[in-house]
């Protein structure tokens, strides 16, 4: 199923937590979802999932409209929301038996589905236990179980890993990277590196809009730009090597990273590697170069860039 | 259909496990067992093989129980967040209210279960008019519907339970009380209105073994009332989530 969003806004009094989005999923995608605290990641997430109404624009889910067919959509969806809720006062059997019910899985195929859930889930060891009774990565896995148990072609998760260990977060990850083999999936979190592992593209909303729309690699290469490079070399004075580097053509800007070490950041001028010119000054120069790196630019970077203006 | 039976049957699990359903089962049953054969004007004094006795005592008692039931059931379910869970299932807001609605009653109607005691007990006494009595269980479910109706708006009006408990026993106390009192005072249209809208003038004209279409009327449109405007706020909750 593909879910298809059309001039998205949302408004919250006079604030738009959305505004104009529009954007597009492909079935079988790993859609991640990312942007600052109150980009409007959520509003959206819940305005696909038929939780709340938007003002303006539709959401088509496999040709079904949001306005018109939201109990078609539901049924296809499995949503975790935000802060993971769930009846605390249920023991996890209970819990999903009632989710699955709620959801028409037919009667003979709810243990079995109870079962292959806290199977994937790894709930097996807490299967008795009271929702209340649980660690908070238990419960999240409470939730991917509640999201999961009537196998919809649709899974929208909310922040699914905060609050977790890292060992958890690795976990969870390899779950929702084996889900997304065969569904689609839109994922959010404030967590760069979470998303480059897990997605299969990346759109990045801020203020309410999108801001960037790409895979991993794409936006890359859409923000390189000039080439950087760590370079350390001795053999000489830090002073004189500077002067040397910097009277290199295709090099624009040298910075000293570290006096001791000898280590510079050099940037070259758009379109144009330094890295023979930088060789050969040294060689000329009798100088050795103890260290090379391309620095690669951090998505850290890009999303910072483009969501503080 | 099967939605508001999953969420009903939930709902009535949540206040056993909770002991909500016990306290409320052991105070309704012993309250009115007292005052309805140990203490007062009990039915030994009345004279006729009667259950008013037993019906006042309810009349009062489910009405201040009502609001304590009632006061978490959305309010609970907004504050804990699991109203989105359940919203995002294949739940419509109808499907919701009338499944919170049906698990309170259901919940009322054990209560009121093992009270059949006192009528065969009765029987076994004197002659007793059944119908009467019969009529007399329906005026109390009737007036339980209203009252978890107008628990189930003021729970969706406040997130806060107390403030949504307090302010149903203080619409209640209107059509309980009030409305009845001014009724007393006003002579004419105005009398006849207080008259009309008060609910004890209906609930003591079924008690009495009278079935008016017209009380039944009363009844359910103050029901529906109360539920069509909680699924409108609910409907509504784009507002403030």
């Amino acid at each position: 199923m593909d879910i298809v969003v059309e001039h998205l806004t949302k408004r919250y009094g006079p604030q738009k937590a959305v505004d104009n989005v529009s954007f597009r999923v492909k079935a079988g995608e790993v859609l991640g979802f990312l942007g600052p605290n109150g980009a409007g990641k959520t509003t959206t997430m819940k305005a696909i999932s038929c939780y709340i109404r938007p003002e303006d624009g539709d959401i088509k889910v496999g040709g079904y409209s949001i306005h018109e067919h939201p109990d078609i959509i539901k049924k296809n969806i499995g949503y975790l929301p935000e802060n993971n809720p769930l009846y605390d006062d249920m023991n996890i059997i209970d819990f999903l038996e009632f989710i699955a019910k709620i959801h028409d899985v037919p009667k003979y195929l709810i243990p079995e589905r109870i079962l292959d859930m806290i199977r994937t889930c790894g709930l097996e060891g807490e299967k008795h236990k009271l929702i209340s009774e649980l660690s908070k990565g238990y419960q999240q896995r409470v939730g991917l179980a509640q999201a999961l148990i009537h196998d919809p072609e649709i899974l929208i998760l909310d922040e699914p890993t905060t609050g977790l260990d890292p060992n958890q977060i690795v976990e969870i990850r390899e779950l929702i990277k084996r889900i997304g083999n065969e569904k689609t999936v839109i994922l959010s979190s404030h967590i760069l590196a979470e998303v480059e592992a897990t997605c299969d593209r990346i759109l990045i909303i801020n203020n309410g809009r999108i801001v960037v729309d790409g895979t991993a690699e794409e936006l890359r290469k859409q923000a390189a730009g000039n080439e950087i490079l760590k370079l350390g070399v001795q053999g000489g004075d830090v002073e004189e090597v500077f002067e040397c580097l910097i009277s290199i053509d295709t090099i624009e800007t040298v910075d000293i990273i570290d006096m001791d070490k000898q280590l510079f950041e050099i940037q070259s001028i758009a379109d144009t590697s330094s890295v023979k010119s930088i060789f050969d000054a040294c060689v000329q120069n009798n100088y050795y170069i103890s260290e090379l790196t391309p620095t690669e630019t951090k998505l850290e970077d890009i999303f910072r860039e483009l969501t503080l203006h | 259909m099967k939605q508001i039976l999953h969420i009903a049957t939930r709902e009535l699990n949540t206040f056993f496990d909770s002991l909500t359903a016990y306290v409320l089962i052991v105070i309704f049953l012993g309250f009115s067992g007292f005052f309805t054969w140990v203490y007062g004007a009990d039915v030994f004094f009345v004279g006729q093989a009667n259950l008013n006795t037993f019906f006042t005592v309810a009349y009062w008692s489910l009405f201040i129980f009502i609001p304590a039931l009632t006061m978490k059931s959305i309010a609970g379910e907004l504050t804990e967040g699991t109203l989105e869970l359940l919203l995002t299932k294949p739940v419509s807001d109808w499907q919701l209210i009338l499944g919170k609605f049906l698990s309170t009653l259901l919940l009322i109607v054990i209560a009121l279960a093992p009270t059949v005691v006192y009528y065969f007990t009765l029987w076994s006494i004197g002659p007793v008019d059944h119908s009467a009595i019969l009529l007399g269980y329906i005026g109390l479910l009737l007036m339980s519907m209203v009252y978890i109706s107008i628990g189930l708006l003021t729970s969706c009006l406040f997130s806060n339970p107390i403030v949504a408990s307090l302010t149903g026993l203080s619409i209640g106390i209107f059509f309980h009380i009030i409305f009845d009192v001014l009724a007393a005072n006003f002579v004419g249209f105005t009398g006849n209105l207080f008259s009309y809208i008060s609910l004890s003038t209906h609930f003591e004209s079924i008690t009495r073994g009278v079935v008016d279409t017209k009380d039944i009327i009363y009844f359910l449109s103050i029901v529906f009332f109360c539920l069509y405007t909680s699924k409108q706020i609910l409907s509504n909750r784009n507002l403030h989530v």
